[in-house]
């Protein structure tokens, strides 16, 4: 249970911190916009375009936000050495690496879930389905779980704001793939079954990696 | 000086330190340090850069592991007891580990919950009296003057009544009187006298605080003794020989 | 020291043995594909070198996890040593299998499952390597690499179970389909042996390399204290 308290203390003070900078939800929501935008510019206007290409613009998009909003998350307790005083406190690793991952999944959906509906708007698609809900917080979940530990190590590299985008693409390549693939079939009306393998991948993904993060996070943010 | 204490005489020692080494690959930043400090003693080390004095800190804070050597703790050991360690440590350096954005109150609020300090709101009114703070609870942090945040850092640092506070050149980029302010807001009596450790750049400031002074160079304690019958201009000679002797 | 340099005499006159050998079954002994041509002989390099890719990897997710537990400098080094090789190979796997496409395909490059993965797989080196050399200290970056390796590697299988399944839903160009003619199959088995003795003898060099650079940081640090021991 302390554990729990303390992980919930470090993502209400992300969240409180964030409510009062508006520095990561507003500025990436915006960046999201601009990317569905230029995406549209680039791929044509034509609506059997649209439904073809709107699986994969969504999802480029979220994985260039997702990019965005998880370099901040260290680059707050950098400053002031705040991580260092994270470490000089009685907690586990862990609890710092649940903390911050659980604070980005909040910003990261709140994120999505306003970014959906509009997607919705201009790809003319019918993107609000519990399917595409599903499908998008159980990739989400994978971003932050990988995106979380990379984040950390990023920060103390030299080019951060590079460093974190080439560790994380390749590695959550298999769910960007999957996340794709399932968004195209439950836009086109497949049942469950049809999702079912794509789903089953992201679902392995996230419980693969929140283990892993888990237990090498320390290793990342040890001196 | 002793190297060994008995099981008895162990309990009296605040940290004792055995043999301790620490490596980076091939770069030794400590290479065999022995040291013991009493309860309630304020000991200070001076050195130039690199000498070892940030990576002595972060090792008896217990966040950096030794490469090889013995740390004990209020008697624990840090290698099995980390947490437990850390639970009766305060740090203090010249970073002030708060956030800029929450203000006075919340910063030390969150850092109640981090050492699970019970009456949490009590317990902050108290200590920011005590450093004559008061007024600055509700403000935001990044708003606040670099040494009313040093103050602020030792006020976190007080919260959880740790048993030895470590101070790591804590005077960095303060004013005269802020520094004047800062050494007045630590409890050296009072609160139940609390075992300082200090590291410092500034020799003069190091003979007025501590009791007993080190000198570390390279990695090692070249200097060791109390600081009441020293003479700053003989230290000074020694000190600096020994960094001029180094390449 | 004279132990080390035996073996890897030895093992440098072995895979020029085995190399040389390789080049005659590839080159002269193998018939000619009837189907697919002299190209078809891509295929006794694109095979071996793709094992070697991932053996090497393989190789830098076990000294990755070594290195974390005994934290000896000895398998950071075999760990990046193996990962410098790996990503040469892995590049090969790349090249000939777009040498492999062109002429058959017309395209320089294909999206085939197997091709793919190898490309995840070399940005994966790609990211190893450069979180090393960008890490701000440098024994950090040795620790963030091992993380980088381990997450990879266990990254990997998945990333080829997702393109697999991507590709046989969307089935496209393959590149290896069908059995194996005995002549075949003791050509690849030879081109097998030469490149993994290949690669044993460019890990032992590198690893060479690796510790006598650290023996001269090593002797740089004790000059340096030299200057000023103190009370010793």
């Amino acid at each position: 249970m302390r554990f729990w308290r303390k992980v919930i203390a470090i993502t209400g003070k992300d969240a409180v911190s964030e409510m009062r900078t508006k520095e990561i939800v507003p500025s990436v929501l915006v960046f999201a916009l601009l990317v569905m935008v230029i995406f549209n510019f680039a791929f044509g206007a034509r609506q059997e375009m649209m439904a073809l290409i709107a699986p994969g613009v969504l999802w480029a998009t979220f994985a260039f936000a997702g990019v965005l909003s998880l370099n901040r998350s260290f680059v707050l307790e950098k400053e002031d050495g705040c991580l260092e005083g994270l470490m000089v406190c009685p907690i586990s690793r862990e609890v710092i690496y649940v903390g911050k991952m659980l604070g980005s999944l909040l910003f990261l959906l709140i994120i999505e879930a306003i970014a959906l509906p509009i997607f919705a708007f201009l790809f003319n698609l019918a993107v609000l389905s519990l399917q595409m809900v599903v499908i998008t917080v159980l990739t989400t979940i994978g971003f932050v779980a990988v995106g979380t530990l990379f984040s950390a190590l990023a920060v103390n590299t030299k080019a951060r704001e590079l460093v974190l985008p080439i560790l994380f693409f390749p590695v959550v390549a298999p769910i960007i793939i999957s996340a794709v693939r399932a968004s195209g079939l439950a836009l086109s009306g497949e049942p469950w079954s049809g999702l079912s393998p794509w789903l089953q991948i992201i679902g392995a993904f996230d419980a693969i990696f929140l283990v892993v993060s888990f237990l090498v996070f320390a290793f990342v943010i040890e001196q | 000086m002793n190297m060994e204490g008995t099981n008895s005489a162990s309990q009296a020692w605040a940290v004792e330190v055995q043999g301790l080494i620490k490596s980076f690959g091939s770069h030794f930043a400590l290479r065999g340090i022995d040291l013991e400090v009493r309860e309630g003693e304020c000991v200070v080390i001076c050195g130039a850069n690199g000498a070892g004095k940030t990576t002595l800190i972060k090792v008896l804070a217990a966040i950096m592991n030794p490469s090889s050597g013995r740390v004990l703790v209020n008697g624990l050991n840090l290698k099995d007891n980390a947490e437990e360690v850390r639970r009766r440590i305060g740090v203090v350096t010249h970073q002030t580990f708060l956030y800029g954005n929450l203000t006075a109150y919340e910063n030390l609020e969150f850092y109640c919950r981090m050492y699970d300090v019970p009456r949490r709101k009590e317990r902050i009114h108290e200590v920011v009296a005590m450093l004559g703070m008061t007024s600055r609870l509700y403000e935001r942090v990044g708003t606040l003057s670099r040494g009313m945040q040093q103050r602020l850092s030792i006020a976190r640092c007080l919260l959880h009544k740790p048993a030895i506070m470590l101070l790591d050149e804590p005077e960095t980029g303060l004013d005269q009187q802020a520094i004047s302010m800062l050494w007045k807001a630590l409890p050296t009596e009072g609160e139940g006298k609390c075992t300082i450790i200090l590291t410092t750049l500034n020799l003069e400031r190091g003979l007025e605080l501590g009791e007993r002074l080190l000198i570390l160079d390279k990695g090692k304690i070249v200097y060791q003794g109390s600081t009441e019958a020293l003479d700053v201009a003989d230290l000074k000679e020694a000190y600096q020989h020994s960094m001029r002797v180094g390449v | 020291m004279k132990e080390s340099y035996v073996a890897r005499s030895g093992l440098l006159g072995l895979s020029f043995i085995l190399l040389v050998v390789a080049l005659y079954l590839v080159f002269i002994y193998v018939p000619t594909d009837e189907t697919i041509g002299i190209v078809q002989r891509i295929f006794y390099f694109h095979v071996p070198v793709a094992w070697v890719a991932f053996l090497a990897f393989f190789i830098v997710f076990i000294g990755s996890i070594l290195y974390l537990w005994k934290r000896e400098s000895k398998w950071d080094i075999i760990a990046s040593s193996s990962a410098e090789v790996g990503i040469v190979f892995t590049t090969l796997v790349l090249i000939t299998g777009s040498i492999w496409a062109k002429p058959i395909w017309g395209v320089w490059w294909v999206w085939d499952a197997r091709l793919t993965t190898s490309l995840v797989l070399w940005l994966i080196y790609v990211a190893y390597l450069i979180v090393r050399a960008y890490a701000a200290e440098e024994h950090r970056g040795a620790r963030f690499a091992a993380v980088v390796a381990i997450v990879g590697f266990i990254d990997v299988p998945i990333v080829a179970l997702a393109i697999t399944l991507w590709r046989t839903q969307h089935p496209g160009p393959v590149i290896f389909q069908g059995g194996l003619a005995p002549s075949m199959l003791l050509t690849l088995l030879v081109c097998l042996a030469a490149f993994t003795t290949l690669y044993f003898l460019l890990l032992i060099q590198g690893i060479s390399i690796k510790n006598g650079e650290g023996e001269t940081k090593r002797l740089r640090e004790l000059c340096s204290w030299g200057y000023n021991k103190g009370g010793e």
